[in-house]
């Protein structure tokens, strides 16, 4: 097996709404070794979601895949059937949600909906099936497993049911997980929990990971690499020490600057002045330019990506020389 | 140092049986399954004592259902505590007269995290800012637009868009409203609860920029709940650290984060996340929170506190002066 899990290029999901096209994902390519971890950061909007929902092939009209390819192990996911995706999805591809009841069902038993999950992939018994959801409970940290497999969803903290859809997504050690935002609405300390458990997931079992999520913080602690996204565009990727110590995107270099802690303690933040556009009929040329300080009449061309370095890409006519973090 | 403003002593908060659906539920299995009956009382906020003084920022740090709303608007003064009292310049706002207590409420201004929930959909930008000032008598005769074009302009809105709906905003500017609302009665003092939480990092920068701007402009103090560390320490001047509805910590921010005393704050400030980090060691603080109905003997922290001695289990420790300023409550330091 390579060790390439997933190679993404030039992927295009678009949802043609009566009021226009609205190009959530907009030429996005990435790749996501065996065993790492690749931070997919972005502001809310940026197309985050729908580039998951897109790899797992979970994307309703009037959205689609409008091009390029999704390889997983080689294969493309944009050209397999949906019963063929089905016996991928769940199996060696998993996504784990924001909300932890888009996996889990609200009226059944924790052990009902596990088993299920376990025997619709392999054809083991039912108290082999059991057996490994009580493991992959104890896996994730939730106390006496046994006796919470005959639990309700419903039983559980916030946390605890995160944790629950988390040991779901490892029932078959999967060689790809898509976690969307899955720690953000949890407290710190549970958090610390859940990437604790992820860290381990992808040393030792060798899953791919795609974590997306807002928090710059949690990627520089977690990710290997990272892609930056802003209005369906990847504009900046590389490893974590290259986009976070020195970013060569204006905007990169901006969503960074306002993080509290890169700012003296009660001095003004550095911010981002204006907002994120709407992606709905968005003109052409980069669309960060309204809030970008170097931006000029250059930039109402869309930037082409380049790669100033290897591993690094990056979409911007005029990119920070000096690292200025 | 300055007058204290808000005083609370001995402030608790309990709620009774009006449980949610679900908890409900949850209460009908469990006796289903021959549990025996629990005493269902949410202990919500237990024996506060805190003091906030004139042109101070406190943040408010802890564990969701720590008790950080609650004790929030017993501060704002829309909710009256269970048992003490608290006081405002000095005085127990329960012994007020009605009026002098509407003027009070009026001082303290609460911001939420959703400002959409906290806006009324029907109403239009100028109608939601000017409403209360001019129920309150706070705008001369024939002033009433260019007063709410102030308030707009101040909290960083254009005054164009006052004849709008909050739904035709985004997330930022709706905030921006409720700032704008809030900052309408000329407040003295606001309750932030967790006011930036659901905004994208770039107009997070930008609405914390606008507290921090009105502080200086207009002398506010703040109570500042937030989940985020890295924000309570950028902002506050002194940090509160609550667990199950009891303050465990309280000291300046930058003691606070140099030196944490309680195991709970070291245990969670060891575990926030920082854009410094990287391959981080992730490791979590261990067990649940645990939940203000069903709450821990002694120190209510002791099931995941790796210090725990027997007396923990038994004795809640009391919160002590261990520096000038500096409070803690834990067995160790006695
Ligand atoms: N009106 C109410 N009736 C019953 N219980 C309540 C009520 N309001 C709050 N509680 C309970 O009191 C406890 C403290 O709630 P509070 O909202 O103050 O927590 P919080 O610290 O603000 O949490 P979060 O971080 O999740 O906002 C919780 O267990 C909550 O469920
Ligand atoms: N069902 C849909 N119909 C139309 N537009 C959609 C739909 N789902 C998502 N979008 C749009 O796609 C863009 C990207 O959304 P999303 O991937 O959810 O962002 P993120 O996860 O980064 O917050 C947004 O502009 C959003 O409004
Ligand atoms: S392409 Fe131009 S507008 Fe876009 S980020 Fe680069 S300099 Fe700014
Ligand atoms: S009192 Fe005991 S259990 Fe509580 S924090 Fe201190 S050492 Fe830990
Ligand atoms: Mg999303
Ligand atoms: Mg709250």
């Amino acid at each position: 097996m390579s060790d390439m899990t997933l190679e993404v290029r030039n992927l295009r999901t678009h949802f043609f709404t009566r009021a226009g096209v609205v190009r959530a994902v907009e030429d996005v390519s990435f790749s996501v070794q065996r065993g790492r971890v690749l931070g997919l950061v972005g502001e809310s909007g940026s197309g985050k979601t729908v580039t998951g929902f897109s790899i797992i092939r979970l994307v309703d009209p009037p959205g689609r895949i409008a091009g390029g390819s999704i390889l997983f192990h080689g294969r493309d996911l944009a050209k397999l059937s949906e019963r063929e995706m089905r016996g991928l999805r769940g199996n060696r591809i998993a996504m784990i949600f924001q909300d932890p009841m888009m996996t889990l069902n609200p009226v059944l038993r924790i052990d009902t909906q596990m088993i299920e999950t376990v025997r619709a992939h392999a054809k083991v018994s039912h108290a082999e099936a059991r057996a490994r959801s009580r493991d992959a409970l104890g896996m994730v940290g939730i106390p006496s497993p046994d006796e919470r497999l005959e639990s309700y969803p419903h039983q559980f903290s916030g946390g605890m049911r995160q944790r629950v859809a988390i040991a779901i997504a490892l029932l078959h050690r999967p060689d790809l997980i898509i976690a969307d935002e899955p720690t953000t609405a949890l407290d710190v300390t549970i958090q610390a929990q859940i990437l604790a458990e992820v860290q381990k997931l992808a040393a030792n079992v060798g899953t791919a990971l795609i974590w997306i999520t807002h928090d710059l913080s949690v990627v520089a602690g977690l990710a290997d690499e990272i892609a930056v996204m802003y209005a369906g565009r990847i504009v900046e990727a590389g490893d974590v020490a290259t986009v976070l110590d020195r970013p060569s995107h204006p905007y990169t270099h901006g969503l960074i600057g306002s993080v509290p802690s890169r700012n003296k303690r009660g001095t003004r933040l550095r911010q981002i002045p204006g907002m994120t556009p709407s992606l709905l009929d968005l003109p052409e040329g980069c669309a960060f330019r309204a809030r970008c300080a170097y931006a000029d009449a250059a930039c109402e061309k869309d930037p082409p990506t380049t790669e100033p370095a290897r591993g690094h890409a990056l979409r911007c006519f005029h990119p920070l020389l000096e690292p200025v973090a | 140092m300055s007058a204290p403003v808000i005083e609370l002593r001995g402030v608790s908060k309990r709620f009774g049986k009006s449980f949610d659906i679900a908890a409900r539920l949850t209460h009908r299995l469990s006796g289903a399954l021959g549990r025996p009956y629990k005493d269902q009382t949410v202990h919500a906020v237990d024996t506060v004592d805190l003091t906030i003084r004139k042109g101070e920022v406190v943040g408010l740090v802890g564990e969701s259902g720590c008790g950080k709303s609650t004790l929030g608007r017993m501060v704002a003064g829309i909710m009256p505590p269970s048992d003490g009292s608290v006081l405002w310049q000095g005085t127990d706002i329960a012994t007020l007269s009605p009026e002098a207590a509407r003027a009070v409420k009026l001082k303290v201004q609460m911001i939420f995290q959703d400002p959409y929930a906290s806006l009324n959909p029907r109403l239009r930008v100028a109608e939601i800012v000017g409403e209360a000032p001019r129920v309150h008598g706070m705008i001369p005769r024939g002033t009433f637009d260019a007063y709410v074009d102030a308030q707009l302009h101040r909290a960083g809105l254009d005054p164009a868009y006052k004849r709008r709906y909050p739904h035709q905003f985004s997330g930022g500017q709706r905030q921006r409203i409720g700032i704008a609302r809030a900052l309408a009665v000329q407040p003295e003092f606001l309750v932030c609860d967790e006011a930036v939480a659901a905004l994208d990092v770039s107009i997070q920068a930008q609405i914390l920029n606008l507290f921090m701007d009105l502080r200086a402009e207009l002398d506010l103090t703040y109570l500042f709940i937030s989940h985020d560390l890295g924000v309570v320490e950028h902002l506050s001047d002194r940090v509160v650290i609550m667990y199950l509805g009891r303050i465990v910590e309280e000291a300046r921010a930058e003691e606070i984060f140099a030196h944490a005393n309680h195991p709970y704050t070291q245990a969670l400030l060891s575990e926030v996340p920082r854009i410094e980090a990287r391959k981080k060691h992730f490791v979590g603080v261990k067990g649940e929170i645990p939940s203000p109905i069903d709450r821990p003997t002694g120190c209510h922290f002791h099931p995941r506190c790796p210090h725990a001695m027997p007396r923990c289990a038994i004795e809640a420790p009391a919160l002590r002066e261990i520096a000038p300023g500096h409070r803690s409550a834990c067995h160790l330091n006695t």
